[in-house]
């Protein structure tokens, strides 16, 4: 027999959580009493609950485990609510346990009463608001199945406060198995379908892989991989997915759409068979749909049905997980034998778009480029570091100039463009990997979404690497309106800005400040050296540059922008 | 283009909304909804009408079948089925040839009169929206219509097709 808030804590216990994100509050006192009586579940206190989603999210994206996190009734619930939508548009599995105002007040407006299930509905896979104490058990199981099988995504569980009053106590029992009649992912990929993919794949003369999220979800990088070698074909990374394929693979051609590389755009566009893998054709990649990849046999590999064919239509549809589907093309493909010399005008093809270096970009003598500080990161990292980013410019260097080596190694915010979510994902990160080292390129205006975290960081030793881009403004608004509304930049100057050098240090930290090209090489060496400490590096860096290559509004995939004078 | 989506779901609290919220938060018509719980009381059997290209209707019971409280969905309009709205209709009967109008009307349309006022008559009809659509014009030429409700439309696929758990 025990209470309710005894039953949530054992109940994470055999969902074998190790660490929950939190904030307590009036609705869950009696959980929180419940955490204070054992070690086995360790309970991280943030400054902001917006901040333990994202926490949570960055201890997930890094493990492939589930994240926790447990917030109050009210406010408590609703800051999550960015966080929750951020893992909802990534698919990360996540369960958010909220305390709700007790049964018999439901309804009533009461003190810190919201409707969690119903605020939270269009942004998460699954919610719960248990009824009865005895449920509770069940309905956390469920949910963390529910979050982590078949596509992963942010499930709710909201907890009235009479269910875990800590007087009244029930019985115990964790389901040994789950079985839901509703729900059950296909995981294998329809045999015929495997056929005609085999065979599209087999017939192309310019074949590309589109790697997606998917491939990440999934564990699929392995066999990746063993595909693109086997097949010897070229292989795009989408935002998401970039690490599910090594940067650099000679058959890498880096990251696709709006701000992928010219070879890889270039590639898409003149493709006469893509295989996207756990990608879902968003705008961002697309550019316009109308006139996206015009030779294309489309091969769509996706654990969620919902996903094939919503902007642009498969011709093969495959509904599966990226890992078992890959296995069966594998299976097959090694009874065929290898075939790779057709592919020898592709990439003589392809060779000549890599020489245009669409990456490459005029260092000045007395000004830093944000792509140079992202470079310097990669080399003193080995390329090794966890990453996690912010959203904006710094976001795009960051995914270009980076060269991921391995899946869940690049932590970002792509489906919600998450200002803000930087900073908390890296500490989820280095709660996950306490000896790892834990970076987040971020700018000055979204590193200030949650700043207050720099607190959190002191009180549990998180010795994360922020290096923040800053160019006084915020960048990519900023690019927009350079280029969209005649540099008008409206409201995209920030003029009061912080001596991060003196916050940082107020918070406990480090603070080192980069005005000068000659002095970033030192600037990243004492950075990286100070393994124990939390170092804030505050580069300023040019605020004219604009990140390139970029896609032209309303164009075809390789309609691009490739510097402010030259175009595709 | 009118499509009968026909769903098939757990009778649990709050999954109504989940598929009504599919519907507003992508944007899909809804024209019309019915819903209660089957011979199986764990189960609710709810069926949408709504119109759409043939990609918003893929869509629709994508979106929906991935909805964790839903075990089966189908799009009835592209096979044979039996559809059937309910409509409870109440005229005006002031004058004894109105009455009489109303009530021949009534046996026309193999309708029944349920109820019957000094003033009014109520009566029920079953059969397709444009049986229903029919019965509502004719009553308002003949008559006053005073008030009238609909249940939206309830469907299932002839012979062996079927929506079971």
């Amino acid at each position: 027999m025990m209470s309710g808030a005894a039953m949530v804590v054992e109940a994470l216990k055999d969902a074998g959580v190790s660490h929950v994100f939190g904030y307590p509050g009036g609705a869950v006192l009696d959980i929180y009493d419940a955490l204070f009586a054992q070690d086995s579940v360790k309970h991280i206190l943030v400054r902001h609950e917006q901040a333990a989603a994202h926490m949570a999210d960055g201890y997930a994206r890094s493990t492939g485990k589930t994240g926790t996190v447990l917030v109050t009734s009210g406010p408590g619930a609703t800051n999550t609510i960015t966080g929750i939508a951020t893992a909802y548009m990534d698919s990360i599995p996540m369960v958010v346990l909220s305390g709700q105002v007790p049964s018999m007040h439901i309804g009533e407006d009461a003190f810190q009463e919201t409707d969690m299930v119903g605020c939270s509905r269009p942004i998460v896979k699954h919610s719960f608001l248990v009824k009865r104490t005895v449920d509770i058990p069940d309905a956390i199981a469920k949910a963390y199945y529910i979050a982590s099988t078949g596509r992963p995504g942010p499930v709710v569980v909201d907890l009235p406060k009479d269910l875990v009053n800590i007087q009244e106590k029930h019985l115990y029992s964790y389901p040994q198995s789950i079985y839901m009649r509703s729900y059950n992912p296909t995981l294998s990929g329809h045999k015929k379908q495997i056929k005609k993919a085999l065979e599209a794949l087999k017939n192309a003369q310019r074949p590309v892989l589109y790697v997606g999220g998917g491939a990440v979800a999934a564990n699929a990088s392995a066999k990746v991989i063993a595909l693109a070698e086997s097949l010897q074909a070229p292989v795009t990374c989408t935002l998401m997915g970039l690490g599910a394929f090594p940067g650099q693979h000679n058959q890498s051609l880096g990251m696709l759409g709006m701000h992928g590389t010219l070879e890889a755009n270039k590639a898409m566009h003149n493709a006469d068979c893509i295989l996207a893998l756990g990608a879902r054709f968003d705008d961002r990649v697309t550019n316009n749909v109308a006139k996206f990849c015009p030779h294309a046999t489309i091969i769509h590999v996706d654990i969620d049905p919902a996903s094939i064919s919503k902007t642009v239509n498969a011709h093969i549809p495959v509904v599966g997980s990226v890992e078992k589907v890959l296995e069966q093309l594998l299976e097959s493909l090694a009874l065929e034998g290898s075939q790779a010399d057709k592919l020898a005008d592709w990439w003589q093809q392809i060779e000549q778009w890599r020489q245009r270096n669409c990456l490459r970009y005029q260092q000045a003598d007395d000004k830093i480029k944000p792509q140079q500080v992202v470079e310097s990161v990669y080399r003193h990292t080995q390329g090794q570091a966890f990453v996690s980013s912010d959203v904006g410019q710094h976001q795009m260097f960051a995914a270009l100039y980076y060269k991921f080596a391995r899946p869940r190694q690049w932590i970002n915010s792509g489906g919600l463009g998450t200002m803000g979510f930087g900073l908390p994902a890296a500490m989820g990160v280095q709660v996950a990997h306490p000896e790892a080292t834990s970076v987040v390129i971020t700018g000055d205006g979204s590193i200030q979404m949650n700043i207050q975290e720099l607190s959190t960081c002191l009180q549990y030793n998180l010795p994360i690497k922020i290096i923040s881009l800053n160019n006084q403004a915020l960048g990519m608004v900023r690019q927009w309106q350079d280029m969209i509304y005649k540099g008008r930049h409206s409201h995209s100057y920030m003029e009061s800005m912080p001596d991060f050098v003196k916050l940082a240090e107020a918070y406990g930290h480090v603070g080192i400040r980069v005005d000068h090209p000659d002095e970033l090489e030192a600037a990243m060496e004492q950075c990286f050296s100070l393994k124990e400490r939390l170092v804030f590096v505050d580069v300023r860096v040019d605020q004219n540059e604009h990140v390139y290559p970029m896609q032209i509004k309303s164009g075809a995939m390789d309609d691009m922008r490739l510097s402010k004078m030259e175009r595709t | 283009m009118k499509r009968i989506i026909s769903v098939l779901m757990e009778n649990a609290p709050g999954a109504l909304s989940r598929i009504i919220g599919v519907f507003s938060q992508r944007g899909y018509n809804v024209d019309s909804l019915c819903v209660a719980p089957t011979n199986d009381p764990s189960l609710s059997r709810l069926t949408i009408i709504t119109h759409g290209d043939s990609k918003i209707i893929e869509q629709i019971t994508k979106q929906v079948n991935k909805l964790i409280d839903v075990l089966k969905v189908a799009d009835l309009t592209e096979g044979a089925h039996i559809e059937r709205e309910l409509m409870l209709i109440k005229v005006a009967t002031r004058t004894e040839a109105i009455r009489a109008e109303v009530k021949r009307n009534t046996d026309i349309f193999r309708a029944r009169i349920v109820d019957v006022n000094a003033h009014n008559y109520t009566i029920e009809i079953t059969g397709t929206t444009d049986k229903l659509d029919a019965f509502a014009l004719t009553m308002s030429q003949a008559s006053e219509i005073i008030e009238s409700s609909r249940t939206g439309v309830c469907g299932l696929g002839r012979g062996e097709r079927a929506l079971r758990p």
